[in-house]
């Protein structure tokens, strides 16, 4: 089964969940900007969880199916069309072979995420599939997406064989090139509103108060320069009470860390591993899905929240997506 | 280990910081490496990952399986248990270096800054023994301590839009390697061909803390003949 690239899109790779084990030597961890997008795109077409999925940015690619397949879009709320119709998002979709869907355009959020039954094939490279093109290695031949790029998926577990089967047959009834159920995913799963929420990070108290304060209290632009590696903000300057340099630490994705203008940078996926900006907060795991949607121009406020929120918030996503998983079993 | 307690800092609700130093401290980086080892080698329940910097070491866990007091007392009991002056099993790898001409474009210039010649560079720059404090920023990117502080140089002050792969290069009282073509603005003296990151390799990394390394001179010719990929110094 393989599937044509048409058009690649502005930025369009291959992710999973991400490179762990390798920081130490200061690769970053890369993955899915939203993981949670492709923990649900996954299991809607019955994969691992974890299995590579593309990732499109702001404006996706065009691709044309060589076969039936039967694969799933979540993440930003992109327009994906066949012929100009409107298709459905988070749920099993099934497109017939010779098919080309387009997600050239975003109503709103930045990333969607589009997995197929079986996954996508790629080699592994340190253990994962996603691409981390900044050193050129991972997914597809380590960088983003080309026109006329020829990507293969994996086999279809026994799950998407049976939905394939059942839609393909109302795609024929209908007459139409695609077909997806009535039902999706659980609007839990989907990045919810309001601040981002984030835990004081290991020099919040080397920031005036005043700092401390702008940041819970005032909106921050997301400026042009936000990428995989990291989301610069644009806003009332955060500054530390004494600025002393500091030695290189580590840092993660989420971290929020001040440069000496003031202006905070969110790390992202692709983050590096160490750092030597003072770190006045991290956004919580269950938040770092709404990161990966933030549009140029928009803004964000924060929210200090303590790690009992945090967890609490991360063991809710966990259950949604068991209740997801044992939901699905039961259309078989 | 000696009884000066680390700081724990929390760095989000899945990552436990442990900071021996604010500062560059031999001291703080063997403690550091000894903690990195001991954690390498028997992981605490629910650990992800370890980040091992100058003088701090990041520990990312599973917050839905561990939490981050239990990390801490699990750290405090493995501290009690580590010897932080067990000899570091680090290698002597030494790297290639063509220096000067296209592939050290800066070499003339930092001799400048320190009245010197270009080859009185060179000889100080690899006669010197380096130890690998941490590899970070970006894959197997090496931070090296023991430049001479004669060579100790500013920033470019306009960084170069790129840097090719394998640029040896100065700032301020730190050398370093570049292992992939980047945006940089370090003072570029040399290139070696020796690939420093290789996905593929096992290690993937040419270098890992507590190595020591030195730089051997070599021809333009060298280089050019030099394998593809190079081997292990």
């Amino acid at each position: 089964m393989t599937v044509r690239v048409v058009q690649p899109g502005l930025f369009t790779t291959v992710q999973d969940a991400g490179r762990l084990g390798w920081r130490r030597f200061g690769v970053p961890v890369s993955g899915a900007m939203d993981p949670l997008a492709l923990g649900v795109a996954n299991r809607l077409v019955f994969n691992p969880p974890t299995a590579p999925v593309l990732e499109g940015t702001m404006q996706g690619p065009v691709l044309e199916f060589a076969a039936d397949a039967l694969i799933a879009i979540a993440g930003g709320e992109v327009c994906a069309e066949v012929d100009g119709v409107p298709l459905p998002l988070w749920r099993p979709l099934f497109i017939r072979a010779g098919t080309r869907l387009s997600l050239e355009r975003m109503r709103s959020g930045c990333r969607m995420y589009v997995a197929i039954a079986g996954g996508w094939r790629v080699p592994q490279v340190l253990g994962s599939a996603s691409t981390y093109t900044r050193a050129g290695f991972g997914g597809f031949e380590g960088r983003p997406l080309r026109a006329g790029d020829v990507l293969e998926a994996g086999h279809p577990a026994t799950g998407a064989r049976v939905w394939a089967d059942r839609l393909r047959t109302l795609a024929e009834r209908a007459g139409r090139a695609w077909a997806a159920p009535r039902w999706s995913a659980s609007a839990m799963l989907r990045p919810a509103a309001g601040p981002l929420r984030v835990l004081p990070g290991p020099e919040w108290d080397k920031f005036t108060a005043e700092a401390r304060d702008r940041l819970l209290n005032e909106a921050y632009r997301v400026t042009t320069q936000a990428d995989r590696m990291g989301i610069r903000l644009s806003g009332p300057a955060l500054t530390v009470a004494e600025p002393t340099s500091m030695l290189s630490e580590p840092v993660t994705p989420g971290t929020l860390q001040v440069p000496p203008d003031g202006q905070p940078i969110v790390l992202t996926a692709d983050s590096q591993t160490t750092g030597g900006y003072p770190r006045l907060a991290v956004v919580i795991q269950a938040d770092l899905p709404r990161l990966a949607q933030l549009v140029p121009g928009e803004t964000v406020r924060f929210a200090c929240v303590d790690e009992g929120v945090a967890r609490a918030a991360l063991t809710r996503v966990q259950q949604e997506l068991r209740l997801l998983e044992a939901g699905l079993r039961l259309t078989l | 280990m000696s009884a000066v307690s680390p700081a724990f800092l929390a760095l989000g609700e899945s990552a436990l910081l442990v900071r021996f130093a604010d500062r560059m401290d031999p001291l703080a980086w063997r403690r550091v490496q000894a903690l990195y080892r001991e954690l390498a080698e028997r992981p605490l329940p629910g650990q992800v990952e370890l980040l091992p910097a100058y003088a701090s070491l990041g520990i990312c866990f599973d917050p839905l399986q561990t939490s981050r007091p239990a990390v801490e007392q699990g750290v405090r009991e493995r501290m009690a248990a580590v010897r932080e002056d067990a000899p570091l099993s680090g290698r002597e790898v030494v790297i290639p270096v063509c220096y000067g001409g296209e592939f050290g474009p800066d070499l003339e210039a930092v001799a400048d800054v320190h009245g010197l010649t270009p080859a009185e560079v060179v000889a100080l720059h690899a006669g010197a023994e380096y130890t690998v404090y941490m590899i970070g920023f970006t894959p197997g990117f090496p931070y090296l301590g023991g430049l001479p502080p004669e060579l100790a140089t500013p920033r470019r002050e306009t960084p170069r839009t790129r840097v090719p792969a394998g640029s040896v290069g100065i700032a301020g009282d730190q050398t370093g390697v570049y292992p992939f073509d980047s945006p940089g603005g370090w003072q570029i003296i040399g290139r070696t061909p020796l690939k420093l990151f290789q996905p593929d390799r096992d290690p993937p990394s040419l270098l890992a803390p507590g190595d020591r390394v030195r730089f051997a001179p070599i021809s333009p010719e060298a280089w050019e003949r030099w394998p593809e990929g190079g081997g292990r110094g």
